[in-house]
């Protein structure tokens, strides 16, 4: 792979995404709300409020002139600030990203823990027993939505129970050893709901990527050669297999970043997701804004790392 | 109730023939709020009620961390730029105003040393000065004493249309000035009767005038203190997520004797009403929670966990059925429900008589809100279970059919009513609420028995709500023949609340739709006697005038109340936390304990 192809690759991200902040700014601007609607509808704060509001935040201008505005301070590093806050919305994103990544990354890891070996045993025996249970378990859990099992844990181990807390809070006032059992305690139920979730539509992917490989010929090769099965699985099957499986794990990371709404939600955990859930209901256009693009640049760069792995892991696949 | 017998009334409590609770019930039931009838006892010459202090705790702090739910966290700590309740109720953890009003609609002092009153001349008789005394020997967070300076300060700093303070409205109107470093006299260019709007209550709360002062008008929103902020209050800030977390630790030097009784204090925002409750009331994770949108039902099904109850605070917000008295189906120059247009069918006034029939207020109260939404008759007030007989809404589909036969409307071959070839046929908007769409049903299936068919439509209540010019289905615009939400009265005094009626408040597109009168009903009576009442100074006139306000609005069916909707918290069995629906849900905060 040439530096060419990285150097060209890198251009075209930016006109794909200045396109995408383009969509993005008209999207918001002509979605209906009002970020002063709470202020008109109280008497006691005379219209000229929300009024001169609107003009100090430039919310009567035209929107090409509104998106300009946006890109240009983009540009400069400044995000602007939020309307239901006034506070600077990098400051607001900082602020939750500990969290976010703490939470999501653990769930991320949690499912590759789990889905890497049992989908890599469940495509080296197809039809088996184990196969057939692993099958059954990842169906229950990519069917099941992350709002109903996370409701039913709370209500099994924090109602019925009492073992764990339902409110997951992001400074706990304790520290040492105990900050951390506290950490554990309240992060089980959040990394559960969303590592098994993402862990089960994940073994089937490895499944397959594994059944696809284990019935090449070089397998069978390697097999005859005299190599234990346990080596030809971790040499050469998996090896291959993942080439697949890496891309996509790649591919989920901005995920990692954009938090999860539902599951966010529930527990009340204060990760980038609640905070763009509390956006969009306030109206919070800037908010919104930063939270997307840096989803969508994310998104792109992903892609971009992709593709190169891709290329590095297979090197048939040659790029002009 | 007119103004003699309001005297009498007022004679009775003061010769003790009636108690100062019955006094407030009475008038409640005839629409005034419980401030402004404790403001009329207070004007005649009867103390205002001392209420007497049931705080335990005997030194200050010592109990632990205090954790509450506000399942839309604080998103600023600023009070003067705290846009809704949540803002308030997070500022006034940290920040304190003059005074506050407590649930039985009383005034109490907090950073003011008394409350201005006839007898010592700090409440002017011509009705234009009021002077307020400071208590002293009060310090801000960071150890500088609290002064007039920041009083007069305060002022400055939310009358500058720049700062886009959205206190102004208390600000812009008065001038304050100091007297000595220890009082402050506020000044009105009229007589002004309902003096307690600066410095007291929801928006009432003081900022330092030294860590604010380079940090006004246009910079207003650069001032680091808006971040972490600095006041008088029993707490001291500790740390602020925007929409996450609030948490503050014990002031050791607050003001007040013994108080506060927690170390810590924890405001956590996020997720939903149900699960708030939950952590309330079932597992007790939490002490409070705050705003339990929730049917009834359910909060009665978590009570039974035992770990906490809920508690209603009555205040002014009320859920009503609005009647338009334009045309929604013509345009005109670019304009549907035009003001001076007049609705075909909703302009007799029989129809409008048969529509207050048709409300059944009383099965909406018991199957949808239940304690949480009470059956009203009036506009403006926080009616109780023991004044019900005293209320005059009735349920009576005969009744309704009989008004409606006798004013020429006969049912066609489809049962709908019709004369003159218009048939009695409405459309009925809300925002996208269960409770509502409940309620809908529910006078739809009425109407319908007594030929009036109503087609229900829901908006989802971010449109609803919203201000947005260019859309038809938001409420200002009030494009249908009915519509039913609820208004919020965000203040003690009844006065900015009722201009919602007022002839000049009519919503148009000329005013982009900000005025405050939806209905667009016209009445020369209504505006002559609001403006009787924004010039009258002797507090029972006043009285009467409201109430006579109040009966004109229900009188001609302008708009027809369904239930008045309390505040609901939900607190945990060992926490004392007194409400009150005329101020914040943190009004009382210092206050708040554990019983052991």
């Amino acid at each position: 792979m040439s530096r060419q192809y990285v150097i060209r690759r890198l251009l075209v991200m930016i006109p794909s995404l200045l396109g995408i902040s383009v969509i993005l700014f008209c999207v918001l601007a002509m979605a209906p709300g009002d970020p002063f609607a709470e202020l008109a509808a109280n008497p006691a704060i005379p219209p000229e409020v929300a009024a001169s509001l609107r003009a100090k935040f430039g919310l009567d201008d035209p929107v090409w002139m509104r998106y300009l505005h946006w890109i240009a301070a983009m540009a400069r590093g400044d995000w602007g600030f939020s309307f239901a806050s006034r506070i600077d919305v990098d400051t607001l994103i900082l602020q939750r990203l500990p969290t976010t990544l703490m939470v999501i990354g653990a769930a991320q890891l949690l499912a590759i823990v789990v889905a890497l070996p049992v989908g890599v045993l469940a495509g080296t025996r197809p039809y088996s027993i184990f196969d057939q249970v692993a099958n059954t378990l990842a169906f229950v859990g990519f069917s099941l939505p992350t709002f109903f099992t996370g409701l039913l844990l709370i209500l099994v181990f924090s109602v019925k129970l009492e073992w764990l807390p339902m409110v997951y809070r992001a400074d706990l006032n304790v520290t040492g050893w105990q900050w951390v059992v506290e950490q554990v305690r309240q992060s089980i139920m959040p990394v559960l709901v969303l590592g098994l979730f993402q862990g089960a539509s994940l073994v089937r992917y490895v499944r397959s990527a594994v059944l696809d490989v284990v019935r090449l010929d070089y397998v069978t090769t390697a097999r005859s050669k005299g190599i234990g099965e346990r080596r030809v699985i971790t040499r050469h099957i998996v090896r291959t297999a993942l080439i697949p499986v890496v891309t996509l794990v790649a591919l989920q990371m901005p995920i990692i970043f954009g938090g999860a709404l539902v599951t966010e939600q529930i527990f009340r955990v204060p990760g980038i997701g609640s905070l763009l859930i509390s956006a969009m209901l306030a109206n919070d256009t800037p908010v919104v804004m930063a939270v997307t693009f840096v989803l969508a640049c994310l998104v792109v760069f992903f892609n971009f790392i992709a593709d190169v792995l891709y290329g590095w892991l297979d090197p048939r696949i040659s790029y002009r | 109730m007119n103004e003699r017998e309001l005297r009498g009334l007022i004679d009775g409590v003061k010769t003790g023939r009636m108690s100062r609770r019955g006094f407030v019930r009475r008038m409640v039931a005839v629409g005034l709020t419980a401030p402004m009838a404790t403001q009329l006892l207070a004007y005649s010459g009867v103390a205002m009620a001392q209420a007497k202090s049931t705080y335990k705790p005997t030194k200050r702090g010592g109990g632990g961390l205090l954790k509450v739910l506000w399942w839309q966290g604080p998103t600023l700590l600023n009070p003067h730029f705290a846009v809704g309740t949540k803002d308030q109720d997070g500022s006034r953890l940290f920040y304190e105003p003059l005074a506050n009003w407590d649930g039985e609609g009383n005034m109490k002092p907090v950073l003011a040393a008394s409350i201005p009153n006839r007898e010592d001349g700090t409440l002017a008789a011509d009705g234009k000065s009021v002077v307020w005394k400071l208590k002293q020997g009060v310090k801000w967070h960071d150890g500088k004493p609290f002064t007039a300076d920041d009083v007069v300060f305060n002022w400055e700093y939310a009358k500058d249309p720049a700062t886009a303070a959205v206190t102004v409205a208390n600000y812009k109107d008065i001038v304050v000035e100091k007297v000595d470093d220890y009082s402050v006299r506020i000044k009105f260019d009229k007589p002004t009767p309902f003096w307690a709007n600066a410095f007291v209550g929801t928006q009432g709360m003081i900022i330092p005038k030294h860590l604010y002062a380079d940090f006004t008008g246009a910079k207003s929103r650069e001032a680091p203190t808006n971040l972490k902020p600095v006041g008088t209050g029993p707490y001291m800030f500790k740390d602020f997520k925007p929409g996450d977390m609030v948490a503050g630790v014990i002031n050791p030097n607050y003001h007040m004797a013994n108080k506060p009784h927690f170390d810590a204090i924890e405001m956590k925002g996020g997720g939903d009403a149900v699960s708030a409750a939950r952590a309330v009331l079932q597992t007790g994770e939490y002490d409070f929670a705050w705003n339990m949108q929730v049917e009834d039902e359910i909060l009665l099904r978590l009570e039974k966990g035992g770990k906490g109850h809920c508690v209603i605070s009555p205040g002014g917000n009320i859920e009503h059925m609005q009647l338009n008295t334009t045309d929604p189906w013509t345009e005109v120059d670019g304009e549907r429900s035009r003001l001076g247009t007049k609705h075909p069918t909703l302009s007799d006034p029989a129809v409008r008589q048969a529509l207050t029939l048709l409300v059944d207020k009383a099965s909406v109260e018991k199957f949808i809100y239940g304690r949480t939404g009470i059956a009203t008759a009036n506009f403006v007030n926080n009616p109780e279970k023991f004044n019900s007989k005293n209320m005059k809404f009735e349920f009576n589909i005969d009744k309704a059919n009989e008004l409606l036969e006798k004013a020429g409307w006969k049912k066609g071959a489809d049962g709908i009513r019709e004369k003159d070839g218009k048939k009695l046929k409405f459309v009925f908007q809300t925002s996208i609420n269960q409770p509502r769409q409940k309620t809908q049903a529910i006078i739809k299936q009425a109407c319908q028995k007594a030929g009036i068919d109503i087609e229900v439509k829901a908006v989802t209540a971010s449109v609803f709500f919203s201000s947005d010019v260019a859309n038809p289905d938001t409420y200002p615009h009030f494009y249908t023949d009915l519509q039913m939400y609820t208004t919020t009265m965000t203040q003690p005094d009844p006065e900015l609340f009722m201009n919602q009626f007022c002839s000049w408040e009519a919503a148009t597109k000329a005013n982009k739709w900000q005025g405050r009168n939806i209905t667009r009903w016209q009445s020369q009576e209504y505006d002559d006697n609001y403006k009787a009442g924004q010039n009258e100074l002797d507090p029972v006139k006043r009285a009467a005038i409201f109430i006579k306000a109040n009966d004109l609005v229900i009188a001609n069916q302008v708009v027809i109340p369904v239930v008045a909707r309390p505040g609901v918290a939900a607190v945990g069995n060992k926490l004392q936390a007194e409400m009150s629906g005329w101020d914040n849900n943190t009004w009382d905060i210092e206050s708040w304990y554990k019983e052991g």
